[in-house]
């Protein structure tokens, strides 16, 4: 196995981990974002579904730890390719100049530490309860279920919380508009027939990407998904 | 033209150097960007200073010498065009314009504009040939090649080699240098057996020599004097992909 270890840690072999995990990441928010986007068909449909998931018991944990695996060797591939660049150029130009690069290719480190923020708090939000309002981590709604509804409608009423995840998400995006079409270079896919192709699905996939997400703390915000009768919170509870 | 340039001045690889100013009063429109340079130099030496060190020969666009960051554009403004071919009438009289080496820990400077490029010369060496004995030059058309295959192949030997992708890269990668080394062999019969094996040499030898690695942001497409696509990288990792699962 040593030819692979040796070959992945060149700097093409590290896109390949970069491109690869990342196409994985992906699949991972564009699931994600569709099992959210059942909170439009209300409090009961999304309770369910997040039930479903924790009925999942052992294979939740292996799902869990296979995502946390292809985070971690991500973040560190892409923290390994950008103490290389930065070592590469050496003493800095004066004046440099990008001539077609977009913005979003040259901040990929900026929009990946933005969206790595984002998943810490997001995790501490609402998988793990802590640090932020613990209290609404322990909901439930009227069938003993984990009240997964109202602690997204309670935490987006909040404008900062839904303002951070509005500009998260706005990141996420500039940074898939980059890494997918990216992807298709880095695994050696690109093809000049393919290149208008790739380049639509990036601006495509971002547009769903980032719309679907704000979409739901911009609704909470202007009280198209409210909080259910049965929360503590609605009877000048809490 | 009255011109202003902050040009980069070291005296040798261990010195530290710094942008030194000097005025121009009478550019012509007409001249290449290097003579204005020779103007300068006139001037010094008639000064009694020492000249600015600057790479060239050809002067007519193939070789691949001059190497000037201008602006911080490799080459200058003008797509598809070495720093040699580049015309003063490009700029507009006022101008002020920052003249620097090309910046790579693999391209040290060796004096004011001049840098050492032979870590290329090293990638070249470590797969950048084919080393079968094809004997002396084929007669025309002893080996059919169909005329888009030899055009691309054509294509990535227009390279020079003059390391401008690598300068306008901000990872100062040098990943279309060799995506257009390795594939101007690899579209001919005689080169496209060993493409696998020398993708992965070549590759190799270029993390070696301190270049770094690409991130797609095809920067050095739009520097490259000869417009070589950046399909050619693309290629180089189809070929380093198919390498790291096939062979030995």
């Amino acid at each position: 196995m040593n030819w692979l270890l040796r070959g992945l840690r060149s700097s093409v072999g590290l896109k390949f981990v970069m491109a690869v995990t990342g196409l994985l990441l992906f699949g991972f928010v564009l699931a994600h974002l569709a099992g959210n986007l059942q909170i439009f068909a209300g409090a009961d449909q999304l309770n369910g579904y997040a039930k479903s998931l924790q009925d999942l018991g052992p294979l939740l944990w292996v799902a869990r730890g296979g995502l946390l695996a292809i985070f971690v060797l991500h973040v560190g591939t892409g923290v390994m390719l950008a103490r290389r660049n930065r070592a590469a150029r050496g003493t800095p130009y004066a004046v440099q100049k990008a001539i077609d690069s977009t913005h979003a290719s040259r901040a990929m480190v900026s929009t990946g530490v933005v969206v790595m923020i984002f998943v810490v708090y997001h995790l501490m939000h609402f998988t793990l309860g802590v640090g932020i309002r613990p209290e609404f981590h322990d909901w439930t709604d009227p069938q003993g279920r984990h009240d997964v509804y109202s602690m997204v409608v309670a935490g987006f009423q909040q404008l900062p919380i839904a303002l951070f995840y509005i500009v998260s998400m706005l990141g996420l995006g500039v940074h898939l508009s980059h890494g997918l079409a990216s992807m298709f270079q880095s695994l050696g896919w690109n093809q000049p027939k393919y290149r208008s192709f790739t380049r639509l699905l990036g601006i495509g996939i971002t547009a769903v990407i980032i719309l679907g997400n704000i979409s739901m703390p911009v609704a909470a915000q202007f009280g198209l998904i409210e909080l259910p009768e049965w929360n503590p919170l609605v009877n000048g509870g809490n | 033209m009255k011109l202003t340039l902050r040009i980069w001045r070291q005296k040798n690889a261990q010195d530290k150097g710094g942008l030194e100013t000097h005025q121009l009063d009478d550019v012509s429109p007409d001249m290449s960007f290097l003579e204005m340079l020779d103007v300068l130099n006139e001037d010094l030496l008639e000064k009694g200073t020492e000249p600015i060190a600057f790479d060239h020969d050809c002067r007519e666009g193939i070789c691949g010498t001059c190497s000037l960051m201008i602006d911080g554009v490799p080459h200058g403004p003008d797509r598809g065009t070495t720093a040699c071919q580049l015309h003063m009438r490009t700029f507009k009289d006022g101008d002020t314009l920052t003249i620097e080496p090309w910046r790579a820990k693999a391209f040290p400077v060796v004096k004011d504009l001049v840098v050492d490029r032979t870590s290329f010369d090293r990638i070249i060496q470590a797969g950048g040939y084919v080393s079968v004995n094809t004997g002396g030059a084929p007669d025309a058309n002893l080996i059919p090649i169909p005329k888009a295959e030899a055009d691309v192949a054509m294509d990535a030997a227009a390279c020079i080699g003059c390391g401008a992708c690598v300068a306008a890269c901000k990872n100062a990668s040098a990943m279309l240098f060799v995506a257009a080394k390795a594939g101007h062999l690899g579209h001919l019969p005689q080169g496209e057996v060993e493409k696998k094996a020398r993708a992965r040499a070549m590759v190799h030898q270029m993390d070696e020599e301190g270049f770094g690695a690409c991130t797609n942001t095809y920067d050095c497409e739009a520097a490259c004097p000869k417009e070589i696509s950046v399909e050619f990288i693309a290629e180089l990792h189809r070929d380093y992909r198919k390498g790291l699962f096939s062979g030995r």
